[in-house]
């Protein structure tokens, strides 16, 4: 047991991102409303997001900006550079365009929901089905 | 200019879309010929690459300017060379074929519609040129987006609802397939395919790599509707509007089984998938699996549209099982059906447009008689049902036919029987199409009078000749690429397989 809460500890963002995206994954099935599923879908992004977010961070390293090599030549020759002392930029990069993503993703699946609103007067899927049955 | 072709083919369609959309707003006639320009260029474009990679070889080009694995390549070889040649040109024979289609379904918002085809093509263009794992990503949910856009302009009850139960599948197939990435970028801090590929080896018995791997397989074939994961597909495309089920039907379950074989052949190695992982047993039985339920499941269908979406899950099948077989006549057989099974299908679904176009339905119902109404449609309709069976010359025979010589070379008996289950199958499907298409009188069911013996036989009634020549030529396409099997094998997708796969 103790094993096992070492192990969760040492990786809990992983655990963080596998329970998040568990959760979305649950609003999906599970759900009745179809906002909710679609909130889902967007907890279930952010999970992945997370987990991107989570890799480039370092323990007692630094935004990535050089230290010391603004403008003095000698000065940025003089120090050496470890990869340590700075967190990996490109993670955070891509998930900006991941962000992005789920925004278009969350808007294009609204709208379809609006769709279905006007439509049958109602988001419970439930409800819809029995609807188009009747037809 | 011809070194810029990788560039301009993204490019021309991207920034059309844009135009397109301004367009739309100005004066709508304009939006048709911008897309039909944009994607010929596209086309152009890529017939030139694929002739370059034919003769020269690898194409890898750098975006910016900018080296890899820092700068997003990309990376035109034999396999996706014939794979955007595909998707250019059935686009752009769609979108011409669909102009009338299109404007009579939509005519206020034919201007979005013209932009979300052209975007979309140009996201299905980007995935198959990239050579980068996360512009992948990206280009793939721009495919994606568009196409949920394209599709809930449908049918007005149930388009939206099956599009929204699309969209929750395919976020989460690419998420996966992000997720995957992810693990690939832990292990090697790298996203450019070749850059990957090359660091990989050392790590193939890595739990990390396994995991990534599956996760990307599991991303790819849910956006492919591979058996278990096809529950999105068939009402998605039935209730779409025409000019985007034909678009959308034939090239965007092509694409996903291209990424699939790019991933197990460059970013992994058929080393890995094959050897270091005991998995491809597995997978075979699924696609044995799909083929059988695809093919039971359009058995029991009583409109036609949805009876060809079900066909589409049993074609998925045959290309995963083939890719997945391990041997080169399998992994040839699954490339050559990417190209037949686009065409075919679009030929399919250009002609059940037509119909729809006049009877306002794809009902079997609506089908009777309509070999006396609508002679040249129904004919390239029977050319499409006989390359899917798999009748010469046409062209899913001699894809068909790689796919069973790879089986028996494996040893898979299992895959064998699916396939010519699945042939059989069609042949009562399409036959029981011709049945009532051929023979049974003409209803017209839309009307009140059901009194046979007192109506003239129903004149013929073609759809427009925009709709028809290129229906036409997509079907003499079938009859041409079958002739052609040989050389379209022995010049391009023998150089896409990798010499260490026998």
């Amino acid at each position: 047991m103790e094993d096992f809460i070492q192990a969760v500890v040492a990786k809990y963002n992983y655990w963080i991102y596998i329970t998040l995206m568990m959760i979305g994954l649950w609003a999906i099935i599970a759900k009745n409303n179809l906002v909710k599923k679609i909130i889902g879908v967007n907890i279930f992004q952010t999970a992945i997001i997370l987990f991107y977010v989570s890799i480039g961070a370092k323990r007692g390293a630094t935004i990535p900006i050089l230290e010391h090599a603004h403008g003095d030549a000698h000065g940025a020759a003089a120090h050496a550079f470890h990869a340590v002392d700075y967190m990996n930029p490109l993670p955070h990069v891509l998930m900006l365009t991941a962000i992005v993503v789920g925004v278009a993703t969350l808007g294009v699946a609204l709208a379809l929901a609006i769709k279905v609103y006007r439509r049958f007067g109602t988001l419970e899927e439930d409800e819809i089905l029995a609807k188009l049955r009747k037809k | 200019m011809s070194q810029q072709y990788p560039a301009l083919l993204i490019v021309v369609p991207l920034l059309s879309a844009l135009v397109i959309s301004a367009a739309g707003w100005a004066n709508r006639r304009l939006c048709f010929p911008i897309a039909v320009a944009a994607l010929s260029v596209s086309a152009y474009c890529s017939i030139g690459l694929l002739r370059q990679v034919v003769d020269h070889g690898v194409i890898v080009y750098r975006l910016g300017g900018w080296p890899p694995p820092w700068g997003i390549a990309y990376y035109v070889d034999h396999l996706n060379g014939l794979v955007l040649a595909v998707v250019s040109i059935v686009a752009l024979v769609n979108l011409v074929a669909s102009k009338r289609s299109i404007e009579e379904e939509f005519s206020e918002k034919a201007g979005a519609f013209y932009t979300l085809y052209v975007l979309m093509v140009t996201g299905l263009l980007g995935i198959s040129a990239t050579g980068d794992a996360f512009n992948l990503y990206v280009l793939l949910e721009v495919a994606a987006l568009t196409g949920y856009g394209m599709l809930a302009m449908g049918h007005k009850d149930r388009a939206a609802l099956a599009t929204l139960n699309y969209l929750y599948m395919g976020t989460i197939g690419a998420c996966f397939y992000l997720l995957g990435v992810g693990y690939l970028y832990i292990v090697t801090g790298s996203l450019n395919m070749a850059d990957i590929a090359r660091l990989l080896p050392d790590l193939y018995q890595s739990k990390t790599v396994f995991a990534a791997f599956l996760i990307c397989m599991v991303g790819v074939w849910l956006k492919m509707a591979f058996f278990p994961l096809h529950a999105w597909l068939p009402n998605a495309y039935t209730y779409a509007p025409s000019a985007a089920s034909s678009l959308i039907a034939p090239l965007v379950t092509k694409v996903m089984i291209y990424v699939m074989i790019r991933l197990m052949l460059t970013v992994f190695t058929p080393a890995f998938a094959f050897e270091a992982i005991a998995v491809s047993e597995a997978v075979v039985w699924l696609a044995v699996l799909a083929i059988f339920i695809g093919a039971i499941m359009a058995l029991a269908e009583r409109n036609l549209k949805k009876m060809l979406t079900y066909i589409i899950i049993a074609e998925v099948g045959y290309m995963v099982g083939g890719a997945w077989l391990g041997n080169r006549a399998g992994m040839t057989g699954a490339i050559l059906h990417i190209a037949n099974d686009a065409i075919m299908t679009l030929c399919a679904f250009l002609a059940v447009g037509c119909m729809v176009y006049k009877t306002k339905g794809a009902d079997f119902e609506d089908l009777k008689g309509l070999f006396r109404k609508m002679p040249f449609t129904m004919g390239a309709f029977v050319l499409a049902a006989m390359s899917i069976i798999g009748v010469p010359p046409t062209c899913g025979f001699f894809s068909k036919w790689y796919l069973i010589t790879g089986a028996i070379q494996a040893g898979h008996y299992g895959f064998m029987v699916a396939l010519i289950f699945s042939s059989l199958v069609c042949v009562v499907l399409f036959f029981r199409i011709i049945e009532i298409g051929y023979y049974e009188p003409f209803a017209d069911h839309h009307g009140h009078g059901h009194d046979h013996h007192s109506e003239p036989p129903a004149p013929m009634d073609e759809a427009p000749l925009s709709m028809l020549v290129p229906l036409l030529i997509v079907a003499a396409g079938l009859v041409v690429v079958g002739l052609y099997t040989g050389d379209i094998v022995e010049h391009v997708v023998r150089f896409a397989i990798p010499k260490g796969l026998v």
